[in-house]
């Protein structure tokens, strides 16, 4: 089997986010200090790099940059984009296609809709993917099912139905996530809640409160990959690619062939069997939390509990701080930041505690972290297992 | 079935080429879906091509108009005026005795009280074109 297992390494990483929940940057401005800040952290230049990925164009940010890249990629699946672009760049580093690659992501909904310019998703309009030919429009829209987090909401409904998953289950994921943002000094919301504040938040479509959905913050972040073999002599420890995995099985929630089982449950085990791995050698999980079960489907799917009992599982707080299974270690798009597209969030988190950078949050002794993105309505999963120095042999 | 006036507003569902015959038969409040003659099973939604053997030889029957509430989720917060003069309205998908799904809303009674598993049968609401935009009821 082709595996992708160790040929190449996150060297740099770059996020930003803030309590206020506004940049000041935005735009190319915010997207070139975060890839400025990323390749500083690996000790790279500008002139080092000869891959580009970005979700809109890549073809532009490098125009921008004034870099003449050998490999492009422009995919852009929603939120697990970032993790794809991983999976890519690690294949076109191991093909040789190129060297150095950055991704880059800079989003401001929240300083956008102060300015009076376009904001986050609204009403009736359609998730960013969903441009160009839309049978949503069609089929779904005119029913007025609220985007994006209507179609969480059926899945939510579907899963209490089926599993006996309760609000309160759902509710202790926003709480323990809330747990860990205690701890980033970076995030939206910093003090700790209780599960009756998520159930006494407004509900927003039935079964899912406001603290059950992600933010709308402004937010931004970089990587910077390269060969195994080139990373060894930059400027912080390499974290390896171990493996990756995507799957999609719909755009529309109505085209969900399984509520209660995303993609994930195809991306999840490949990317561990690529990697050697199983759920018990995880030590952080960076679950995309778009919602509460979002997350809660992303615990079954890759194998961490059964299906249908992904409830239980998160009872007693496992996910949190000193918990056995770590998740959403920087508080998540549920409480650190959310900007639209959370994926290269789950990607620097992953790549600072398997470095020990993490401070108050460090998971001690961290040596393998997945990072799971999911884009569209729990449409495109994509699945990525990094590792340590000590996980390659 | 019942006629509702059509709601200021609401956002009616473009007509494509491929979805024609399906609208056409709303205007008479039919029901129809597209089948695949090669494979005979029922295609939602409308396409040019059966989404199993990617072949071209699909036709349109009549469909029952009864399916099951597969989930439902209840709009509560700042719901779309346009959909139940500002009230909380239930949006649910629909597994059709044919074997496809659709997204729809469930009518007719408190929405808070549509529940997974629910039967129930077509009903219309009229759009500004004479065509019908197909809604569920609860039926026995």
């Amino acid at each position: 089997m082709a595996t992708l297992r160790g040929a190449a390494a996150i060297v740099g990483v770059a996020d930003d986010a803030s309590p206020t929940g506004e940049l000041s940057l935005s735009g190319r401005a915010l997207e070139t200090a975060m890839i400025e800040q990323a390749l500083e952290d690996a000790g790279l230049s500008i002139t080092d790099v000869d891959g580009i990925c970005h979700v809109n164009s890549s073809v532009a940010m490098a125009e921008y940059l004034g870099i003449h890249p050998r490999y492009t990629e422009s995919t852009s699946t929603g939120g697990s984009s970032y993790e794809i672009h991983v999976e890519h760049a690690a294949a076109a580093i191991n093909a040789g296609l190129a060297d150095v690659i950055v991704s880059v992501y800079a989003s401001t909904p929240r300083s956008d809709r102060k300015r009076g310019g376009r904001g986050g998703p609204g009403r009736g309009r359609p998730p960013m993917m969903m441009m160009g030919p839309n049978p949503a429009a069609e089929w779904e829209m005119p029913y007025g099912i609220r985007m994006p987090m209507g179609p969480y909401a059926l899945a939510a409904t579907r899963h209490m139905a089926e599993f006996g998953t309760t609000a309160e289950q759902l509710a202790q994921i926003a709480v323990s996530t809330r747990d860990w943002a205690t701890m980033n000094p970076k995030a939206r919301f910093q003090e700790p809640m209780t599960i009756d504040d998520v159930l006494a938040s407004p509900m927003q479509t039935t079964p899912l409160h406001l603290l059950d959905c992600c933010l709308v913050t402004d937010g931004a972040g970089a990587f910077v990959m390269t060969s195994a073999e080139r990373a060894k002599d930059l400027r912080k420890p390499p974290v390896y690619v171990l493996g990756a995995g995507t799957c999609h099985d719909h755009q529309m929630i109505s085209q969900m062939p399984n509520l209660t089982t995303t993609a994930g449950a195809i991306s999840g085990p490949n990317a561990f069997a690529m990697a050697g791995i199983k759920p018990s050698d995880v030590s952080l999980l960076m679950g995309y939390d778009s919602f509460t079960i979002t997350a809660l489907l992303h615990l079954e799917d890759l194998g961490f509990c059964a299906k249908g009992e992904g409830g239980p599982f998160v009872e007693d707080a496992k996910i949190g701080p000193g918990g056995s299974l770590p998740m959403n270690t920087n508080g998540g798009g549920l409480s650190y930041t959310h900007p639209g597209m959370y994926g290269m969030f789950l990607i620097a988190e992953s790549v600072r505690q398997l470095r020990g950078e993490c401070g108050k949050r460090q998971v001690q002794g961290a040596d393998v972290a997945v990072a799971h993105g999911s884009g569209g309505v729990l449409s495109c999963m994509s699945t990525i297992v990094f590792g340590t120095e000590g996980t390659l042999s | 079935m019942t006629s509702t006036e059509p709601p200021p507003g609401r956002m009616e569902p473009p007509v494509t080429p491929t979805s024609e015959p399906f609208w056409e038969a709303t205007k008479q409040r039919q029901l129809v879906l597209q089948w695949c003659t090669e494979c005979e099973r029922a295609i939602f939604f409308p396409r040019d091509n059966c989404p199993v053997c990617l072949g071209s030889s699909l036709d349109w029957r009549p469909a029952s108009g009864r399916g099951v509430v597969h989930s439902v989720t209840v709009e509560t917060s700042s719901p779309n005026p346009a959909i139940a003069g500002g009230d909380p309205y239930a949006v649910a998908l629909v597994d059709l005795e044919e074997g496809v799904r659709m997204m729809s809303n469930i009518v007719g009674c408190p929405p808070g009280e549509v529940a997974v598993g629910q039967a129930v049968q077509v009903t219309w609401a009229q759009l500004s074109d004479g065509r019908h935009l197909p809604q569920f009821e609860r039926r026995e």
